[in-house]
């Protein structure tokens, strides 16, 4: 029997190639943890981990008791696991060059210049589709894998 | 009795030790956990008393009923990300209050932001009792 074996695997690799090249300035790394996905993400969206540096995370698991003004503190050792993974995950590119102000994503320089008023009228924020700035996923659907691909955005009404 | 059945044996045993020791880890329902609240409190639980504490504020801005609903048998939201919440009615959510440690977490954790403080065992028996009784 012939077989197309190589063939098929030229295509993906040139294909992956292709849409890696095409999406490389809107993705972001933004891996699968069951316990993060558990323990965070039971509260908010599972936010990238790329999108904070090493020391954010850090900032944000030793407060864990007062997170955003709620309590999220957990058990020892699904803390320690985590921050262990979120600082190993932690983005080192250039959406993470630096600790922004609370730790918080939408505060970093880039999320400000590509969200500002021009981009996003400031009305769409207190939508209660969208609630806040920290909801990604209202108008990014992929958000949590990393895909903020500008020209999938699609803002609620 | 063979040798080999000898040996099969002596694992059958260790599989009933290990499931006897992991039994307790999963195989909670709401009412053992309910009993527990109870026991602790020393006092039998109140559905009434446990839907008006669900459903009032105490001296912070949040209530339970702010994120989980006034009938907890329906979906609630986030009050602050607009996450979606499961429903917290053992009835509409049978996974729901079937885990000791995975339920004092949450109570632990949300009655410091509704109360500034944890609940008592008395507190945490009437909000489970009112949520036991509540049908989809």
């Amino acid at each position: 029997m012939k077989t197309h074996g190589p063939w098929w695997a030229l295509i993906g690799a040139l294909t992956g190639t292709f849409v890696g090249l095409t999406h490389a300035d809107d993705a972001v790394h933004a891996p699968v943890f069951a316990l993060y996905t558990q323990e965070c993400g039971s509260c908010h969206m599972t936010y990238p981990a790329g999108l904070l540096p090493s020391a954010s995370w850090q900032q944000i698991m030793r407060g864990l008791k007062t997170h955003y003004g709620l309590d999220a503190s957990l058990d020892e050792t699904s803390q320690l696991t985590l921050t262990t993974w979120l600082t190993a995950q932690a983005g080192s590119g250039k959406y993470a060059r630096e600790t922004p102000k609370d730790q918080r994503i939408t505060l970093s320089a880039w999320f400000v210049r590509k969200h500002r008023a021009g981009e996003v009228p400031t009305a769409v924020w207190r939508r209660k589709s969208v609630g806040s700035p920290a909801n990604c996923v209202a108008c990014h659907a992929d958000a949590e894998r990393g895909d903020f691909n500008e020209n999938k955005v699609r803002i609620p009404p | 009795m063979t040798k080999l059945t000898r040996i099969k044996l002596r694992w059958a045993h260790w599989v009933v030790a290990l499931a006897a020791l992991a039994a307790p880890a999963w195989a909670l329902t709401p009412a053992d956990i309910l009993a527990s609240y109870a026991h602790a409190a020393g006092q039998a639980p109140q559905a009434v008393r446990g839907q008006q504490f669900f459903d009032a504020t105490h001296g912070k801005e949040w209530s339970c009923s702010t994120c989980h609903t006034k009938q907890p048998t329906a979906e609630g939201t986030h009050a602050s990300t607009r996450k979606a919440i499961t429903p917290l009615a053992p009835a509409a959510n049978p996974k729901r209050f079937t885990d000791s440690a995975k339920t004092e977490k949450w109570f632990r954790r949300n009655c410091n932001d509704v109360l500034g403080r944890e609940c008592t065992a008395a507190e945490k028996a009437d909000v489970l009792a009112w949520l036991i009784g509540l049908k989809p």
